[in-house]
């Protein structure tokens, strides 16, 4: 998938003029924040769940080398293949090679944020093998030729008529020609269409929300039914995972399950949690033939042991960019990558570099509510100062930027002549806002006054009063 | 007003002014200077304070936010409490200046002590010294913004609420969505505008729907925007920062008013 993030400032602006986005993006904020708030408030030990999400992975991260090895072990004695996959291109060619090695044509898909991050979907299409998305968002915005704007709800960007439109104009080799807005018929046109490509896939492919080490297990939580039936009907079931997404015991599932559910949907669980160790065995009634589990690192091993790590106890749950107010105003797709809202402005300049994501860890007020709602405490706002840090140090903040700081900063240290430009300063201000008590077109300020006025300061420092009501004290 | 203190004597107050309410909110720093001397402190001034770094701290520049941390430091150290005007500085001095000193142990212990007296002045008010009723009237409705860095940083959320309770003739207005961000963000405001301007808009609306008379807020920064933004819509709500109100200072313009 192609970066856009260096682009972040002009992408924000173009979103927040798309009439229809804005429309979706309403609904998203009446919805998810609502339900999360009502599903905690249900559950007491929320925040102690949190605190042991928490330790668990830390626990987890602490000792990554360990659990991998011991869940590419059990998936071995299990019958399955463990591959190890240490870029996107390893990852892809991993998964083109098996699929070649069963002569696939068709695979299906269930949800899997890391065939996005590899960017699976155009490259085994220019092999020759069509991907099929049968999570119902994914094949919407699949028929549209679009990426997820969002990690769980990945075409929160449409609204209904949009998805009609879509389905009008694909549906109708399958005898579908009325456009319909109804929901349900809606829904029914997907799931008939979607039956046909289920029974002749080749290869179904799956995320994972979690490896159990313990078990060789990986584990999906769904919703709509359709990894199951991507995972099972199929002759070959390969689960993408990122390395971080080890977990020790099937006990440690549920900990990190109930947060999960309730971070992302408000659900106390959802519909399906869907568990797989190995191929189908003699006694299984269905199952596939052959199970695969790709670990894709991508980068994230160099997070282990530094100011990032904390990142990596990411349960993708979507709580941050469902209570961002920056992601709520512009939608998934102005930040430019797989990744969007708070947790991606920290990831992504970690994957794609610096150089290219630089805006995205910029444009946040800290506001903290990320940090506030996120199930496994990861300190957001903080790690996007990091890389603030990491981009001052490297010198690629802007000049305007850099210069305004220094100058700033030069005064700040040196109280006296601060207090002699801050009082001139102020006496300037009042001066231009005397008769209004506000400016309301100021040079060098135009990021202010485009949009709101400036209120006057009142006339002179409150140093300077203090300083005279000192001296006529004593 | 009735104040409980927490220690026998008289506290010796550092007053953190804070650079914006230094150039364009004067009465701020008065009002929270008679705040806290009604509730018994000893307020002092120290000269040789400008900003608490933040601008620094949060563009990545951390050489620069040191040096100013190093300096409110040096400034404010001998004070019993060290009390802000603003969630937004507070929350710098309280919950990052400990962090900006990683590997240099003798200003980390410095910065440690430092923050564990520093206090945001309505926190201060009723968390440290038990002031739980104000002598102050503000014959209006009005609807209070919870700034980020004090809710979330510095847990204030009741406080200003339980005193405006005692304030005599107000009639306190919830807001939709008090708690989300007003988009001031500090430099965000003029790095990102037109994101910074939904939000304030956003915020401006949910403000004129309170049909509250008056904004109130703990963070001159919020409040510039947000005033900033009511203006330019022709909204004909005051703002002013809530120390104002409880020190009974009211009688001169409001935020962005003429005189």
């Amino acid at each position: 998938m192609q970066v856009t993030s260096q682009t972040f400032k002009s992408n924000a602006s173009v979103a927040l003029r798309d009439a229809a986005l804005q429309r979706a993006l309403k609904n998203l904020k009446a919805g998810f924040p609502g339900k999360r708030a009502a599903a905690i408030a249900k559950l007491p030990e929320f925040d102690q769940l949190r605190d042991a999400g928490r330790d668990l992975k830390n626990h987890v991260l602490e000792h990554l080398d360990f659990y991998l090895e011991r869940f590419e072990a059990k998936v071995i004695e299990q019958g399955g293949q463990v591959h190890w996959a240490r870029d996107a291109a390893e990852a892809r060619q991993i998964v083109l090679d098996i699929c070649r090695s069963v002569a696939a044509r068709r695979v299906t898909k269930g949800k899997s944020m890391i065939s996005e991050e590899i960017g699976l979907n155009e490259f085994l299409e220019a092999h020759g093998i069509q991907p099929v998305e049968t999570d119902l968002g994914e094949y919407i915005i699949q028929l549209r030729h679009e990426h997820p704007s969002h990690i769980i709800a990945p075409a929160i960007h449409l609204n209904r008529d949009q998805v009609a439109d879509a389905f009008h104009a694909h549906h109708g080799p399958y005898g579908f020609t009325e456009r319909n807005e109804n929901p349900r018929a809606l829904m029914n046109e997907a799931r008939q269409v979607l039956r046909q490509q289920f029974l002749s896939a080749d290869v179904g492919i799956t995320g994972a929300n979690f490896c159990i080490a313990e078990t060789g297990t990986t584990v999906i939580v769904t919703n709509e039914g359709n990894g199951d039936l991507t995972q099972i009907l199929p002759r070959v079931h390969i689960a993408l995972a990122s390395i971080e997404k080890m977990v020790p015991t099937l006990e440690d599932v549920s900990t990190l399950t109930r947060l999960l559910t309730r971070s992302a949907t408000g659900q106390e669980i959802t519909v399906y949690t869907t568990f797989s160790s190995g191929p189908r065995r003699v006694e299984d009634l269905d199952g596939p033939e052959q199970f695969h589990v790709v670990l894709l690192d991508n980068g994230r091993s160099g997070m282990l042991g530094g100011e990032f790590q904390d990142m990596l106890r990411c349960i993708r749950c979507s709580a941050c960019m469902n209570h961002c107010p920056v992601y709520g105003a512009i939608g998934g797709h102005a930040y430019g990558w797989v990744y969007p809202g708070p947790m991606g402005s920290v990831l992504t300049p970690q994957l794609v570099g610096i150089d290219a994501a630089g805006q995205l860890p910029n444009a946040s007020t800290f506001c903290g509510r990320c940090e506030e709602v996120c199930p496994m405490r990861i300190p957001l706002p903080k790690m996007m100062r990091h890389w603030r840090e990491r981009e001052f140090e490297r010198h690629l903040s802007p000049a305007a930027v850099r210069f305004g700081l220094g100058a700033w900063a030069f005064f700040a240290k040196r109280p006296r002549l601060y207090r002699i430009v801050a009082g001139v300063g102020a006496w300037l201000l009042r001066r231009l806002g005397s008769r209004k008590g506000r400016i309301e077109r100021l040079p060098l300020a135009g990021g202010w006054t485009a949009w709101r006025d400036l209120p006057a300061p009142q006339g002179r420092t409150f140093q300077q009063q203090w300083a005279a009501r000192q001296g006529a004290r004593s | 007003m009735s104040a409980t203190l927490s220690c026998p004597h008289k506290p010796r107050v550092g007053l953190f002014v804070t650079c914006l309410v230094d150039v364009f909110r004067p009465t701020v720093g008065f009002a929270a200077v008679k705040l806290l001397e009604d509730a018994g402190c000893t307020v002092e001034v120290p000269a040789a304070q400008t900003c608490c770094g933040q601008p620094a701290y949060n563009s990545g520049d951390r050489a620069d936010a040191r040096d100013l941390a190093r300096q409110v430091i040096a400034a404010f150290e001998d004070f019993d409490y060290v009390v802000v005007p603003s969630g937004s500085c507070g929350g710098t001095i309280k919950r990052h200046y400990p962090h900006l000193f990683d590997g240099d142990p003798a200003w980390q212990t410095r910065a440690e002590r430092l923050s564990a007296k520093t206090f945001e002045l309505v926190s201060f008010l009723t968390d440290v010294l038990g002031v739980e009723r104000v002598i102050a009237r503000y014959p209006d409705t009005v609807t209070y913004h919870d700034s980020c860095s004090g809710l979330r940083e510095l847990g204030i959320k009741s406080q200003p609420r339980r005193l405006l309770a005692t304030v005599a003739d107000l009639d306190l207005r919830e807001m939709a969505e008090s708690e989300v961000c007003c988009g001031f963000g500090g430099t965000f405001c003029v790095k990102y505008p037109e994101l910074s301007n939904r939000m304030v808009s956003e915020k401006a609306a949910h403000i004129q729907t309170s049909e509250a008379g008056t904004l109130l807020a703990g963070d001159l920064g919020c409040l510039l925007n947000m005033a900033g933004k009511l203006q330019r819509e022709g909204a004909a709500i005051k703002v002013r920062h809530i120390a104002e109100v409880l020190a009974g200072m009211t009688d001169i313009p409001a935020i962005g008013e003429p005189d």
